[in-house]
């Protein structure tokens, strides 16, 4: 299982639902994490991710205790996702 | 003429309705604000459908997530988003680099004999289309993929702050594959086949942020239009507020835009972001002339705000600032922050939102005006809807 944490700003796709569970079968890196969660919550990738499949300039995402900037990261079975909004704006 | 008048206001942290019962004489009562919704979203703006009761489309982004479109049905008191939102080719071509929507800017509805044609223009510049109501959107190729539009839109640094805007999509009433666009900056573009093709319409607009051409001719593009309008009965009339300057153009007697801000006065300026024209007499127009001296602070000139009113097609124009401040109110107004309605009686109601998040209106034409709402972010957008 893959535990994804997804912050507030995407609440009017998931209803508020900050934690989701994946099962890790068929997801090998945080671009299938994205289908998942787009499949599950239809219109929150393009919201995160740009049409180039880059992750959106004020998006953070940790996979463990890291920050990457890149969808190919890989992803396995016990891995946990944090999706941020970066520290920015006002 | 009863019902309600509402004015969809677009901000920077999201969309507010204003709305007022009419009178039997067509004047509004007491003024009710409604929202907001998409609170913390930046809301470019809203526009509802002159063809279709109730539906409206609504631009929403955020600091933080990508940019979206949200329909509604029922007036604004619900809404859904877009399937499919505007995004430009996930690859580059030889004639355009791969790029990624920042923001939706400007929604135009398209042609009264298409009601499910929209347009959309974005940040960076680009031009969509949506032929189900705004549900989902493609690149309008001929525009957004033309060999010409790198040249056609400047350098990195020819546009607003906040980034290049496509704005001022004009669908000709008379014409349905008749399209004008806007780019800041790149200048005014226009199609006569709903998109295909594309040549430049620049021809007598001042460049003065470029240096001379050493032949003394025209640069073609390049220009920094902030809002056109073509009247919508008398469609061969075009006016537009330029970063340098004031214009207007008739499409039956030449190409070329003739410079008409140099009949406002000097000390006010032609610099500014809106222009509304008159929805039946063509030689009227209201324009919010704003500071572009010395550093641009794009503020009220001398802090004392006013709206210039012509009514001989900018021969001449009329100071209107009665109920204005009149000292220390340094008033930013966007490109989309003007409006107007018509009663039946010929009676023109003008609204304006500026940047410190007041809405201002009169009712008699642009010749008093008072204030209606104080305290709303930073506004971009506002348009006027009647509502039953």
């Amino acid at each position: 299982m893959i535990r994804v944490f997804l912050p507030s700003q995407v609440d009017f796709y998931t209803g508020g639902e900050r934690e989701q569970h994946l099962d890790a079968q068929g997801i090998n890196t945080l671009r299938d994490v994205m289908a998942a969660l787009e499949q599950r919550f239809p219109g929150i990738r393009f919201r995160l991710v740009d049409e180039q499949g880059a992750i959106r300039r004020h998006i953070a995402m940790f996979v463990g205790e890291t920050i990457v900037r890149s969808l190919d990261v890989a992803v396995a079975d016990n891995y946990r996702v944090q999706i941020v909004g970066a520290l920015s704006g006002g | 003429m009863t019902g309600k008048i509402a004015l969809l206001i677009g901000t920077r942290k999201g969309a507010w309705g204003l709305e007022s019962r009419l009178d039997k004489q067509g004047l509004p009562g007491p003024w009710q604000l409604v929202g907001p919704q998409h609170l913390g979203s930046v809301v470019s703006h809203i526009v509802a459908d002159p063809r279709k009761a109730g539906y409206q489309l609504m631009s929403v982004g955020s600091g933080h997530l990508g940019p979206s479109v949200f329909l509604s049905s029922d007036a604004g008191a619900s809404w859904t988003e877009a399937k499919t939102p505007p995004a430009f080719s996930p690859v580059a071509t030889e004639t355009c680099e791969a790029r990624s929507v920042d923001h939706v800017f400007w929604l135009t509805p398209g042609h009264a004999s298409t009601p499910d044609v929209w347009y959309a223009g974005t940040s960076p510049q680009g031009l969509f289309r949506s032929d189900d109501a705004g549900n989902s959107w493609q690149e309008v190729a001929g525009f957004n993929h033309h060999p010409d539009f790198f040249q056609w839109r400047g350098g990195d640094k020819d546009g607003t702050p906040d980034g290049p805007k496509m704005h001022s999509i004009i669908v000709d009433p008379a014409d349905r594959e008749h399209l004008i666009v806007g780019m800041s900056g790149g200048g005014i573009f226009e199609s006569h086949d709903e998109g295909l093709t594309w040549k430049a319409l620049n021809k007598g607009v001042a460049m003065d942020f470029y240096p001379p051409k050493d032949d003394g001719s025209e640069y073609e593009f390049g220009h920094d239009p902030h809002c056109i309008v073509m009247h919508p009965i008398h469609t061969h009339r075009l006016y537009h507020q330029n970063h340098c300057g004031l214009y207007r153009m008739d499409r039956d007697v030449s190409d070329v835009w003739q410079r008409i801000g140099n009949h406002l006065p000097k000390e006010v300026g032609d610099i500014g972001f809106p222009i509304l024209v008159h929805p039946t007499d063509p030689d009227c127009i209201w324009v919010f002339p704003m500071d572009g001296s010395g550093l641009w602070p794009r503020t009220s000139p001398d802090g004392k705000p006013a709206v210039y009113c012509s009514r001989d097609g900018g021969a001449s124009f009329v100071r209107q600032d009665q109920g204005f401040p009149a000292a220390q109110a340094w008033w930013t107004v966007k490109r989309q922050a003007m409006a107007l309605d018509i009663n039946d009686a010929g009676t023109v109601s003008v609204f304006l939102g500026n940047t410190q998040g007041q809405i201002w209106g009169s009712f008699d034409n642009g010749d008093h005006w008072q204030c209606l709402v104080n305290d709303l972010p930073h506004i971009y957008a506002i348009e006027v809807v009647r509502l039953p």
